[in-house]
């Protein structure tokens, strides 16, 4: 399968700019996650890939083809929309099988393969009924089933999962994943589910006001987020964020703010010297936090116990800060614990750009 | 009476003066004219004064050539004027759904055939058809070919009507269709573009389909009004030459005003209302049985 390049795409709605300039390239076999908040343009790529909206400027390439101004059927793909778009009046079955049916495959080879699908998607009781006699989850799965079903190069997915229940959702996840490692297609899947993004993706971009604002692998993400919206977007629970200024004092660089002070590496000292007496961003996963004597005295306000962790909201600097810790028996709120700080894991941010220092 | 029964009756107790002004306005001349059907009644006399002859009227019907070839060209009408109508109308209604600048003028030119008074429908006709000064005539003149007799031949006069009824109410199938059509879904029509449908294959596969309620009802409603055309063929041709486009509505009309058979002509409109009523009930079936579909897979729902 070949590579799918994204080369200064642009997107105008009438004078309404949606997206401005748009370079992605996603390797063959990929999995690529879009995400990003509501409104920020997921669909609209999604849809200039599929061929569905027209394409103000810029290219899409898929290998050295550029398919920009081709007809959806021409650009060899597969897509789950976001709405379903199941055709209301053939039965499950007939869904299913449609793009096959128009490709004249044989009747007994495609009734095995949306036998096939539908069990990994557990639709078989359901294959002789018409959309409307469906639940929203179900249709959801048949959408998803009419893509699983083609053996397209590219497959898009527009939040095929955002209808199901918690428990069926982690179990489609793991179909899909499973999937995606044993066929190896281009896939290219939106979300608003960070879980969903992590667990999938070989590479998730991140997208706001039709920007990208970082694209790379989920641990890339999640350890060097490239700017504040980034870091605070990726990762459950989010990320903690306080105002401090640099500092240095008897050689070393700290961050310092209301009532704090976390040493930096000194790794970290040279690129931070044009920054020292300036304020900063300084964020902190509640994850990094650790339990133990000599750290910082924080107050627990509000104790949520998950089982094996708890997450515990707290202040620091005079801003509520969430903590997650290891536990076994819940805290209780009211106490107050001691919690430490490594310098390496803090990420700092310029207080203008946003961006990652 | 208990509170109980009365709570029940009280919806038909509003219903009362509605089902009333119906059953008077609609029953009343129905009975009216089956009872008239009875009759061997002269426009001259008042009903009470007409003799009972019983079916009479109908076997006289059955036994009339005129009226069997009448009926003949009726049916014929209406099955050639609907299914010409039906294709132009859902052709160009799959034509014109773009948006394309312009094309809401073009909309609206297209339904003004139908907001034309009948009679003038028939005028505009005929001077058109006029056999040395009609448009059509001249044209094929003055390109050197000979005038076809537009209305004073047999077949070329059924031909004559037939387009003079396709141009006035292709739009109205037109327009329904074109309705129909902009509020199919349209991510199902996109879901078959990424399916792998041609332009082609999404009208016969998707829209089609998902338009057909709207298209049978529509095929009915003309089908319906196709049956009553009256005044457009009485001032084109007047059912002529011979019977060879006299419809039953104008046979109809014939047989009260100029034979004053009031009689005959009840029989005759009862037959018509009966064709009419299969049509309807057709529609109903139609309607029952996609009910019943839904019914019994939801009852299979409930049991599963
Ligand atoms: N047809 C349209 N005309 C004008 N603006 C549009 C149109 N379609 C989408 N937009 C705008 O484009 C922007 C991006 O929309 P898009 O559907 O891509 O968002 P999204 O990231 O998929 O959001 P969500 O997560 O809610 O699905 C939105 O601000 C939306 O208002
Ligand atoms: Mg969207």
């Amino acid at each position: 399968m070949p590579d799918i390049r994204l080369q200064n795409l642009r997107k105008d709605y009438g004078a309404v700019n949606v997206i401005e300039n748009l370079n992605l390239d996603m390797a063959d076999g990929e999995f690529t996650v879009l995400v990003g908040p509501s409104g920020c343009g997921k669909s609209t790529t999604l849809r200039m890939i599929a061929g569905l909206e027209s394409v103000t400027g810029g290219q899409i390439m898929i290998g050295d083809r550029d398919v920009s101004r081709l007809e959806p059927k021409e650009r060899d793909l597969a897509m789950v929309f976001q709405d379903y778009a199941l055709y209301p009046h053939m039965n499950v079955a007939k869904n299913m099988s449609f793009a096959l049916r128009l490709a004249r495959m044989n009747k007994a080879d495609i009734e095995t393969r949306v036998k096939e699908v539908a069990a990994t998607l557990d639709l078989t009781a359901y294959l002789d009924r018409k959309p409307a006699e469906l639940s929203g989850g179900q249709r959801q799965r048949v959408a998803m089933g009419r893509a699983l079903v083609r053996d397209a190069g590219t497959f898009l997915f527009d939040e095929p999962l955002s209808n199901l229940d918690a428990k069926l959702r982690g179990q489609m996840r793991a179909e899909l994943a499973l999937m995606s490692q044993r066929i190896k297609k281009n896939m290219i899947y939106v979300t608003h589910d960070q879980v969903e993004a992590m667990t999938l993706g070989d590479k998730i971009v991140v997208m706001k006001f039709g920007e990208i604002m970082q694209a790379g692998t989920p641990e890339e993400l999640y350890r060097n987020p490239s700017n504040k919206f980034v870091a605070g977007f990726i990762g459950s629970p989010t990320m903690n964020f306080l105002t401090a200024e640099l500092v240095e004092e008897g050689g070393t660089l700290s961050a310092k703010g209301d009532g704090f002070a976390i040493p930096l590496p000194d790794a970290r000292k040279s690129s931070l010297q044009v920054h020292k007496d300036r304020q900063i961003h300084l964020g902190i996963r509640p994850s990094s936090f650790a339990e133990g004597p000599g750290g910082l005295k924080m107050p627990v306000i509000l104790s949520e116990y998950i089982g094996a962790q708890s997450v515990l909201i707290s202040e620091l600097g005079g801003e509520r800060v969430a903590i997650e810790v290891n536990t076994v028996v819940p805290i209780r709120a009211g106490e107050a614990r001691e919690f430490t700080v490594q310098g390496d894991e803090v990420h700092l941010f310029d207080p203008k750009t946003e961006a990652a220092l | 009476m208990s509170i109980a029964s009365t709570n029940r009756m009280t919806p038909y107790l509003f219903l009362a003066p509605a089902g009333l002004v119906l059953a008077f306005a609609l029953f009343y001349p129905i009975c009216y004219m089956i009872y008239a059907s009875f009759l061997d009644w002269n426009p001259s006399q008042r009903i009470g004064e007409a003799e009972f002859v019983g079916l009479r009227n109908y076997f006289k019907l059955f036994g009339d050539d005129a009226f069997r070839e009448s009926m003949g060209v009726t049916l014929k009408f209406a099955a050639v004027v609907v299914t010409i109508e039906m294709f132009l109308g859902v052709g160009l209604a799959l034509l014109l759904d773009r948006n394309i600048r312009g094309m809401s003028v073009l909309r609206t030119l297209f339904i003004l055939p139908m907001m034309i008074a009948p009679i003038v429908v028939g005028l505009m006709w005929r001077y058109m058809y006029h056999p040395t000064v009609g448009i059509f005539n001249k044209t094929l003149k003055s390109w050197g070919f000979d005038g076809i007799p537009w209305l004073s031949d047999g077949s070329w006069a059924f031909a004559s009507v037939v387009i003079a009824d396709v141009w006035q109410w292709t739009p109205f199938i037109f327009i329904l269709s074109l309705a129909a059509l902009q509020s199919l879904p349209a991510s199902a029509i996109e879901a078959s573009k990424i399916d792998g449908a041609s332009d082609w294959q999404q009208i016969i596969y998707i829209k089609l389909p998902l338009m057909l309620p709207v298209l049978i009802v529509t095929l009915l409603l003309r089908l319906i009004d196709s049956f009553k055309v009256l005044e457009v063929i009485l001032v084109m041709t007047n059912g002529g030459p011979g019977l060879s486009t006299e419809i039953l509505s104008l046979r109809i009309n014939r047989t009260a005003s100029e034979f004053r058979e009031l009689g005959e002509a009840a029989a005759m409109s009862n037959l018509l209302l009966i064709v009419l009523l299969i049509l309807t009930f057709t529609m109903f079936i139609y309607n029952k049985a996609q009910d019943a579909r839904a019914a019994r897979l939801r009852a299979v729902e409930e049991e599963a």
